[in-house]
């Protein structure tokens, strides 16, 4: 019954996003308030409706009730409940559920605070989230019903993939989703600014926490999925260029240029048309994710949805969405003039800089993702294109971007100063560049090029994000930071943080593989291993091997290690279970491998120094972001007057602006 | 410098990054791209020498052997029309195993021996590659004729 009823909520749901998509638009365009009032009703409706059918699938996975296809498909009786409720997303047609949800949650927000602009706006933008919602949701019934019965019910499930029952998987695909979906907000912004024509700098702030929330979700969500396949999927790399990676960091570049982008259109009323551009690419490319994702074109751990009618109601729903509205700016852009013009050395320079550099990243990946799946559907063979592409492709735009960055977070709007530039940034120039050399050379023995331009540019923008907060800290340097100053900074020592320990780790990483036998000794990476032996553990659904590892360095033991090799009952599938000792400085892995007869295992060692920084690096960048998103001018209701005057200050007395 | 000669430098400097990333993308991607071939496709000789392709089948029943106490493995792989004898050493994959499919990267020696660098097998036990079901529905075809 219950789950009658979940499907019921989602057909309704569905009407109401019908309803939202169509009436606040016609209304806009005709001028009837009463129609447009309908947006937030219908919005309000949407959510209640998404989160009945949400709680009903949950409900039946808690309840056991196999006789729903996708529970018996997801789950098991002896699966732990904490995992039961997980596996509402852990499968396709669940994850679909959740997609709407989300994006009901995230309307239900834009609704409430679109209170406090124009109806006519906020109408247009409840009613482009309509239209998104309506598609999706129309997906989920049509290919994707999680509510389907079983006309006989299985005695118990199938089990939760074993690669998802693991911590990090109850929060990286909520997080990741709440990033892709969000990303529809600027979308409908974005086509709203369009549809009326004109882009104002309200329109800019009114946009900018929109992209900033969905980028924090994504920043964690991506970093959570990397350390995942770090410890999970056992090998110890921590980014595989794996082609559904892929698919969430290419919206994250994207997102990272428009809030950039944004910052310029706020302050300064210019690359109106672009910022637009960005933020339809944006959602596009998390559109394009989905796709992916669920079409079955992909080899891929995530792909698990091989079914080539879905694929084809994304790709036509993508082509819908993503060509209407660039259909509508094709249309519409030659009315988005700009306020002003700019100096060579300003602000808005090295915005334009990192905006042209994160979309050449973005495009890169891009093309090394979708160019194979383009020759196999032609016909012209099965190809795959490498890590060291991606890894070259990256590091060519993304190594001027980072230089550039220490400069612009110091640069003024419109003209800076050279010589002021000069003085503040001089010795911390110095400063990276000496250690960059010097530090490397003596903690590790040796070092290489890129090595150094690594570390040199990481430690640039790390003492380039700290110069104005210490200044600010020790009580020197006039008026306070703004809080959207602080996030600035903030986000921006994470991106530091998070270049030195890529760096490092992947420059001084130390790896073994190795065939032991229980009372075996060796080296690696600085420490040395012994294997203790191996013995049986019996788990709540599986059963292992568990190896037992004392590390020790200059012959003081530092951990005793025990990596398991688990069989998971159900579905009988092996899965290798990393023991990582972390710490601030380097991590400590140990996997085990296969019995390779008598006593013997194999075994992989991995001593990988400051990869905790990646994470951490991450983990600051959200934080800015969050500092940034709860500044005080997005909270207040339109501009006071005396606002705007002061933004209008010459730059040259206001030395740090926000961003 | 006047306004508009600034603006062409900028526009000139820009238009030049372009071209040198864009050159250097197809540079690194032309070195990185790597071509899939079935076993029966390699015994026809159509694999470039000298270049790294990714090797796909099914590991043949009984063919998985190791040296004693070492990681050095070796296995076949076949599409059931023929067979390609594959060395690799390493901790293999979890779902490595005989009978499933299995796809590698690697180099041909001039023997015809495949030197892999990597094995992968697919997570899920139930799930192939659709490359190997491809190169198996092949070579059973070609066999049955």
């Amino acid at each position: 019954m219950i789950p009658e009823f979940g499907h019921f909520a989602l057909i309704l749901a569905l009407c109401l996003a019908l309803a939202q998509a169509v009436l606040p638009l016609a209304g806009a365009a005709r001028g009837n308030a009463h129609w447009m009032a309908l947006a937030r009703p219908a919005a309000a409706g949407q959510f209640v409706f998404c989160a009945t059918a949400f709680a009903a699938l949950a409900y039946a996975f808690l309840t056991d009730d196999f006789s729903v296809r996708f529970v018996a498909l997801n789950s098991n009786t002896a699966l732990p409940a904490f995992y039961k409720f997980a596996a509402v997303w852990g499968g396709h047609e669940g994850s679909l559920l959740f997609w709407s949800t989300v994006l009901a949650i995230w309307t239900l927000a834009v609704a409430w605070t679109g209170r406090a602009q124009p109806q006519e706006f906020s109408s247009r933008v409840l009613g482009v989230l309509g239209i998104v919602s309506a598609g999706v949701l129309l997906f989920t019934l049509l290919t994707s019903n999680p509510f389907d019965r079983l006309a006989a019910a299985p005695v118990d499930g199938n089990d939760l993939n074993p690669l998802l029952q693991d911590p990090a998987m109850v929060l990286h695909p909520p997080m990741l989703y709440i990033g892709y979906v969000g990303l529809a907000v600027p979308f409908a912004f974005a086509v709203a600014a369009l549809l009326a024509g004109q882009l104002t700098k309200d329109w800019a702030r009114w946009t900018r926490p929109w992209v900033s929330g969905p980028w924090i979700f994504l920043t964690l969500g991506i970093a959570l999925g990397s350390w995942w396949a770090y410890y999970e999927l056992g090998w110890g790399g921590w980014w595989f260029w794996d082609p559904v990676e892929n698919a969430s960091f290419m919206p994250w570049l994207v997102a990272t240029a428009l809030m950039h982008s944004l910052a310029v259109t706020e302050r300064r009323g210019l690359f109106k048309s672009w910022t637009i551009l960005l933020a339809i690419a944006a959602f596009s490319l998390s559109f394009l994710g989905t796709f992916l994702t669920r079409s079955g074109v992909l080899i891929s751990v995530h792909a698990f949805a091989a079914d080539p009618a879905r694929g084809l109601f994304i790709l036509m729903l993508l082509a819908l969405i993503s060509g209407g509205a660039l259909a509508l700016y094709a249309a519409k852009a030659k009315d988005l003039t700009a306020d002003g013009g700019f100096r060579l050395l300003s602000r808005e320079s090295f915005l334009l800089a990192n905006n042209i550099l994160l979309t050449i990243a973005a495009a890169a990946v891009l093309f090394g993702t979708i160019y194979p799946l383009f020759l196999d559907a032609l016909g012209f063979g099965q190809i795959s294109v490498g890590p060291p592409y991606f890894n070259t492709m990256f590091l060519v735009p993304m190594l001027p971007l980072a230089a550039l960055l220490g400069i612009g977070m110091h640069a003024a709007w419109r003209n800076t100063p050279r010589h002021l530039l000069l003085d503040k940034l001089k010795w911390p120039a110095i400063f990276a560049a000496a250690a960059g050399v010097v530090v490397p050379w003596l903690v590790f023995g040796t070092t290489s090029v890129l090595t150094v331009l690594g570390i040199v540019i990481a430690l640039w923008i790390v003492v380039t994000a700290l110069i104005e907060p210490v200044r600010k800290l020790v009580g020197r340097g006039g008026a306070p930071l703004t809080r959207a100053q602080w996030g600035m900074f903030v986000a921006h020592l994470g991106v530091g943080l998070f270049i030195l320990g890529a760096t490092v780790t992947s420059a001084y990483d130390a790896e073994l593989d190795h065939a032991a036998t229980p009372g075996e000794q060796w080296e690696a990476g600085g420490y040395e291993f012994t294997f203790v032996g191996t013995r049986n553990v019996e788990g709540p659904n599986y059963t292992a091997v568990e190896g037992e590892f004392e590390v020790r360095r200059n012959g003081e033991l530092v951990t005793v290690m025990r990596p398991q090799q688990r069989v998971y009952r159900v579905q009988q599938s092996p899965m290798t279970e990393a023991a990582i000792d972390a710490a601030l400085h380097r991590d400590v892995f140990v996997a085990l491998g296969q019995s390779l007869g008598g006593d013997a295992w194999s075994v992989r060692v991995r001593v990988k120094p400051l990869i905790s920084l990646l994470w951490l690096g991450a983990v600051v960048m959200a934080f800015g972001g969050l500092l940034g998103v709860t500044d005080r001018r997005y909270r207040s209701q339109p501009a006071p007057r005396a606002e705007r005057i002061e933004a209008e200050v010459p730059a040259a007395a206001r030395p740090v602006e926000g961003s | 410098m006047t306004p508009r000669r600034r603006r062409m430098l900028l526009i000139g400097s820009v238009l030049l990054g372009v071209v040198v990333s864009a050159g250097l993308a197809l540079r690194a991607f032309e070195q990185n791209l790597l071509y899939f071939f079935s076993p029966s496709e390699v015994a026809a000789g159509e694999v470039p020498s000298e270049r790294a392709f990714r090797l796909g089948g099914m590991v043949l029943d009984g063919s998985v052997e190791r040296e004693a106490g070492s990681l050095t493995v070796s296995f076949v792989v076949t599409d059931y029309a023929h067979q390609i004898p594959v060395t690799y050493t390493g901790v293999l994959p979890d779902l490595f195993q005989e009978g499933q499919g299995v796809v590698a990267r690697g180099r041909l020696d001039p023997s015809g021996h495949f030197a892999a660098e990597e094995v992968l097998a697919k997570h899920d036990e139930n799930y192939m590659p659709p490359e190997v079901a491809e190169a198996v529905a092949r070579g059973r075809e070609a066999q049955g004729q």
